[in-house]
């Protein structure tokens, strides 16, 4: 059992500790809020297409909903709060990892010993910070414009928190799926746009829930964004507009339960398809 | 306990490739020595870069036996990742950010990274440090690229074709980088389709044509081995030029000089260049 030393050997077993998935993840975020912020043209657009669109619909709709104590414009800061969470997270994500992996952002991340989770990890703080933002701009123009009371009540604000954790992390793993789907970096808004703009209009965010035929809500149902939406009714509408909710309530339980259970098969669905190269790098 | 494995940086041995019926790889042996500095040259589309790809555990292989640094590249883990430096053929560095925030992020991958100034400095980017990367010269990013091929501090760098696109300035300053490097004991794997390069970097050198080895050896050695036979030309006395080969070029001068009873008219006698052995060997030889 012996080793005869010649010229450059490799240096060393290397015995030192690799550096963590979180504390690499949080090096990952910082970079990507960094980068983010930096491309001015894509973090403005990002930002102000919730808020035009929201300006824009509830401008237009502004009437009182009959018998349920609001107006449509309050309606639509609801939606375009959950709307803009799910554009900054599914929306974004699919579109810019699928433009990373097509520039071979992914490959060469894959060819240093950095933890996977570290790259995800950096993604959900990227996707949170812009989601806290976007969501306080959205909060900003309803309570300033709209007339939107903002809750006082401590359980209010927390139930917000939870369906904004679990509603942004559920779309942001999904958006992470999506993102393996188009063939390549530049097909990939408008693979990732056209189910968003569908999903927005089956889960009643641009056209008030009531006047969405049944059929749509119950297939819009099966995703996070009508739950997102519903319980963010919930909190800014007064107890007098569960009377426009298909259910005639707000149903908080069955929100947690469907953002959760999108939570957990978001994330085996990522496990399960991610790709760290495109298609033509078999 | 010593195998044959950890006496060689890279050891692969019947490596095969191919994409649908094409074979890209078709049975290809290496064995890379530690701390040298190993050319694979050939032309586009000899299957230079699956092969280095494969050995960065980047693409599967079909067949074939591959350690590097006595792993699998396919399975490696990260601690095999540390050790491996990898300078892609196309760049993928984030414009947005500057060199230094860049090399000094890749720097927080690694369990012992170099230091991050030193390495700006090493590949001549001191600079450009704070310019973002968006405003680089092709030249430079490819300076970049090297940065975080090296910044893990690796035993083994896997090099794929790095200065195409360089002009000849950006291209020398480069080789001078990479022989700084394999004098500080780092192995280097290098392709490329320029045979100046591979005779300027290489201790030893693969010549790969159509996914096979065709030639293997140091450039002195190739060219004494594929390039014994002597050209030797004049013009016979109706005007006709002449040529023959020969191993003896001497004496087929001394019977020309008896024929011609002194001055041989156009005389020239002239060895192969590694050019010529190359294009040779890699069947390119009419397309001059």
């Amino acid at each position: 059992m012996t080793t005869t030393p010649t010229r450059g050997t490799p240096r060393s077993a290397p015995a030192e500790r690799l550096p963590g998935a979180w504390s690499v993840g949080w090096q990952q975020g910082a970079l990507e809020v960094k980068q983010f912020f930096r491309q001015r043209e894509q973090g403005v657009f990002t930002f102000a297409f919730p808020v035009v669109l929201l300006f824009l619909f509830a401008s237009i709709f502004k009437d009182d909903v009959a018998g349920a104590g609001v107006t449509a414009s309050q309606l639509y800061v609801a939606a375009m709060i959950g709307a803009g969470i799910m554009s900054i997270s599914f929306q974004s994500l699919g579109i810019a990892i699928a433009m990373e992996r097509d520039e071979h952002v992914l490959r060469r991340l894959r060819g240093t010993p950095m933890p996977p989770t570290a790259y995800f990890l950096g993604k959900v703080w990227l996707v949170l910070v812009t989601g806290v933002l976007e969501t306080a701009v959205l909060l900003a123009v309803g309570a300033t414009v709209f007339d939107l009371d903002l809750p006082t009540s401590p359980e209010k604000w927390l139930t917000f928190a939870w369906i904004f954790v679990l509603g942004l992390t559920g779309c942001a793993l999904l958006g992470v799926a999506v993102s393996s789907v188009p063939r390549s970096g530049r097909s990939a808004s408008s693979v990732v746009v056209l189910p968003f703009l569908v999903l927005q209009f089956i889960s009643g965010v641009y056209i008030a829930i009531d006047t969405v035929p049944d059929w749509m809500l119950t297939l819009g149902a099966l995703f996070p964004l009508k739950w997102m939406c519903q319980g963010f009714r919930g909190v800014f509408l007064p107890e007098s507009a569960q009377v426009l909710e298909q259910a005639g309530s707000w149903e908080y339980g069955r929100i947690a339960l469907v953002l959760s259970a999108w939570c957990v098969g978001g994330l085996v669905l990522c496990l399960g398809t991610f790709r760290w190269k495109s298609r033509r790098d078999g | 306990m010593t195998t044959a494995a950890s006496r060689l940086a890279v050891d692969v041995r019947g490596l095969r490739k191919r994409y649908g019926p094409v074979p890209a790889v078709d049975g290809v042996d290496l064995a890379v020595r530690h701390g040298e500095i190993f050319g694979i040259l050939g032309p586009n589309g000899a299957g230079k870069s699956t092969t280095v790809e494969i050995l960065q555990g980047h693409r599967t292989r079909d067949e074939g036996e591959v350690s590097v640094l006595g792993a699998d590249p396919a399975t490696a883990d990260r601690a095999w990742r540390a050790r491996v430096g990898i300078v892609w053929q196309d760049e993928s560095a984030p414009a947005e950010l500057t060199v230094r925030e860049t090399v000094s992020h890749f720097a927080g991958y690694y369990p012992r990274p170099r230091p991050v100034r030193d390495v700006i400095a090493l590949v001549g980017l001191q600079e450009k440090a704070d310019s973002r990367i968006k405003a680089l010269s092709g030249g430079q990013r490819r300076r970049l690229d090297v940065a975080l091929g090296i910044i893990g501090g690796p035993c083994l760098l896997l090099l794929d074709e790095p200065t195409t696109g360089f002009d000849p300035a950006a291209r020398r300053q480069f080789w001078d980088v990479v022989r700084r490097l394999a004098g500080e004991g780092t192995t280097v794997v290098l392709t490329t389709h320029y045979l100046q390069e591979a005779e300027a970097l290489a201790d030893r050198l693969v010549v790969i044509a159509a996914g096979r080895v065709v030639a293997e050896g140091d450039p002195a050695g190739l060219r004494r081995r594929y390039g014994s036979e002597a050209r030797v030309e004049w013009t016979d006395p109706d005007g006709t030029p002449r040529e023959i080969r020969t191993t003896t070029p001497t004496r087929t001068v001394a019977e020309l000089m008896s024929r011609f009873g002194g001055e041989i008219p156009g005389l020239k006698v002239g060895r192969p260049s590694l050019e010529d052995v190359y294009l040779r060997l890699t069947g390119q030889e009419d397309e001059r």
